[in-house]
């Protein structure tokens, strides 16, 4: 019991034992044979690209670009360009570069606008979507939803989903608690001034 | 034509969508035959990427024929089997230039920290993705590789992504001659990484999760030890003593931002969204790594913070390696092994779906139900 110099950590290396039971063991222990390494080189057949600089992409409307790039990259997608009042925040989320927060924070909740008014515009609109079928509740009988959480020592299921069960309902009499002593400090007010009226 | 869109967190609908058409001289249509869900599209899937659009399509894993190229394709003609790497690369830049293509600056003005991305938000430049029948494919004579005579197509759709990022997980664990191996997570990316770790010349891999099937399939693929978390006091803990105390030599996170294992990582990284995702894996695989020890990241992160113990970083000298995978440069060598028998991707195929049952294909995924790994959508007309 002692802390040596051997590395202690792994079992005592046999090649030949390691080679019979796995197939292809060493095969890149060979620093040349890996593909990345060194990390940054140059491609030995040429990456396919036959232009210094691509050609630009015409932008089909005025394309959002982070503060952090020179120009607007000359391919960039096309599809789902913004709109609504999603689309106004997302504008005004790119006016902020990538280091900040409220660049990040905007955009998820520029997201969640968009999935409502996405939702609003179906109802009203469109033919609005079932939301039962778009969850995919069906996989739950058709895939084995009970047999594939029970018994499986799944930490959502045995650790997180009774943590945030209990969460939930420690917040929730927190709240009722606060409701009830709010509510009585203003039926003692009511009380106290109609006592002196 | 039909294709995956997004409705909002936890909601995904079949719909007819416009054909994609050529936008770009160098760019061509593909007509996919093959799209699998991986294990990030969830995070789009849960809403925890910022800038996921409602109509959007996901799938960066996908292969399918060519149906159409644009003027100054020269590479490729319409016919062609194709497998395309998740990474959008233009080829030319700083970073494709010195094979970093999953960091190509010339095709997401959405972000500069991150390159191109099929299907996964406008955070990855707002490319639709493959879980549809057609889908735009940019420098169509950088990306997409031929199928090579003999390799299965189901080798060739785990070639997209999920092999090499697993394989360049190890690579970048630097892994030397009988290194003890930790990968966090037995999901396709570290089932992998475990199968390459051998590759590599570990003496010893073991994989972490909870869920135990997955244990069971990664122990019989990968011939490796398995340890369910939820069956030890503490993780971190039980690694050191299983490693006489010194720790693993490398630490992998194939996991990522929905990590369990850790209640305040779960609550505050998924449900308040106050960091970025869980980060339970890494901080286990930084707090159970050897000193001077390698962890190796490519489980995905959202782009603010994290809890993380930055400190024993520093005072345990550990060197942090991460990346997305720059899949094209790694494909000569996996072709190699699969050719050779040493790599089987396509067992790792749990599920085959019809695209019309893209929202349950995704519950079943997201929820792990009925032993899921990996699950591959196919267009109807090829299912059938």
């Amino acid at each position: 019991m002692a802390y040596t110099a051997e590395k202690t950590n792994s079992p005592k290396l046999d090649r030949k034992a390691l080679e019979a039971r796995i197939q292809g063991w060493g095969a890149d222990l060979d620093l040349a044979l890996r593909p990345a390494v060194p990390k940054e080189k140059a491609p030995p057949s040429g990456t396919g690209a036959h232009w210094i600089f691509p050609e630009r992409q015409t932008p089909r409307y005025e394309r959002e670009r982070s503060t952090e790039h020179k120009f607007l990259t000359p391919v960039f997608g096309t599809v789902c360009p913004p709109r609504g009042l999603s689309g106004v925040i997302r504008k005004f989320a790119y006016k902020y570069s990538e280091g900040r927060m409220a660049h990040w924070l905007i955009l998820l909740f520029a997201d969640r606008v968009d999935v409502a008014e996405s939702f609003v515009r179906e109802l009203f609109f469109g033919r609005p979507g079932n939301v039962f079928s778009e969850m995919g509740l069906s996989a739950e009988w058709k895939r084995h939803g009970l047999r594939s959480r029970m018994g499986q020592h799944r930490s959502d299921v045995t650790s997180r989903f009774p943590k945030e069960l209990l969460l939930v309902a420690g917040l929730t009499l927190t709240a009722l608690q606060l409701a009830r002593l709010v509510r009585n400090r203003e039926k003692e007010r009511y009380r106290y001034f109609s006592d002196a009226a | 034509m039909r294709a995956m869109t997004y409705r909002g967190p936890y909601r995904v609908r079949l719909e007819n969508k416009p054909t994609p058409e050529i936008e770009h001289p160098n760019d061509a249509i593909v007509r996919v035959t093959r799209a699998a869900i991986c294990g990030s599209d969830l995070h789009l899937y849960h809403g925890l990427v910022p800038d996921t659009r409602v109509g959007m399509t996901f799938g960066h894993e996908f292969t399918g024929v060519v149906e159409e190229v644009g003027p100054s394709v020269q590479n490729l003609k319409p016919g062609d089997p194709v497998l395309v790497p998740f990474n959008i690369s233009c080829g030319s830049c700083f970073f494709c230039s010195r094979e970093l293509y999953s960091n190509c600056h010339n095709v997401n003005p959405n972000a500069s920290a991150i390159g191109g991305i099929y299907g996964y938000s406008h955070t990855t430049g707002g490319y639709d993705g493959g879980q549809a029948e057609y889908v735009r494919v940019p420098f169509a004579d950088v990306g997409p590789m031929k199928i090579p005579q003999g390799l299965h197509e189901d080798d060739a759709l785990l070639l997209t992504d999920a092999c090499p990022t697993g394989y360049q997980a190890a690579e970048m664990g630097d892994i030397k001659e009988n290194d003890t191996v930790v990968v966090f997570g037995a999901g396709p990316i570290g089932i992998f990484a475990a199968k390459s770790a051998w590759l590599m010349g570990a003496g010893r891999v073991i994989v972490i999760d909870h869920l135990d099937y997955r244990l069971e399939f990664v122990r019989n693929y990968a011939q490796c030890e398995t340890i369910n978390f939820t069956q030890v006091d503490d993780i971190v803990l039980h690694l050191k003593k299983i490693t006489d105390y010194l720790g693993p030599d490398v630490c992998i996170d194939a996991v990522g931002a929905e990590a369990e294992g850790s209640f305040l990582q779960s609550l505050t990284g998924i449900k308040l969204k106050v960091q970025a995702g869980a980060a339970t894996a890494v901080y286990w695989a930084i707090n159970s790594v050897r000193k001077a020890g390698n962890v190796s990241l490519v489980g995905v992160y959202g782009p603010t913070f994290n809890m993380v113990p930055i400190g024993n970083v520093l005072n345990k000298g550990l060197t942090i390696r991460a990346n997305q995978a720059s899949v094209k440069r790694h494909l000569p060598r996996l072709i190699e092994h699969i050719q050779a028998g040493r790599l089987n991707p396509k067992e790792i195929i749990t599920h085959r779906v019809p695209l019309e049952e893209v929202s349950s294909a995704y519950h079943m995924f997201s929820s792990k139900l009925d032993n899921c790994i990996k699950t591959v959508l196919v267009p109807s007309k090829l299912a059938a």
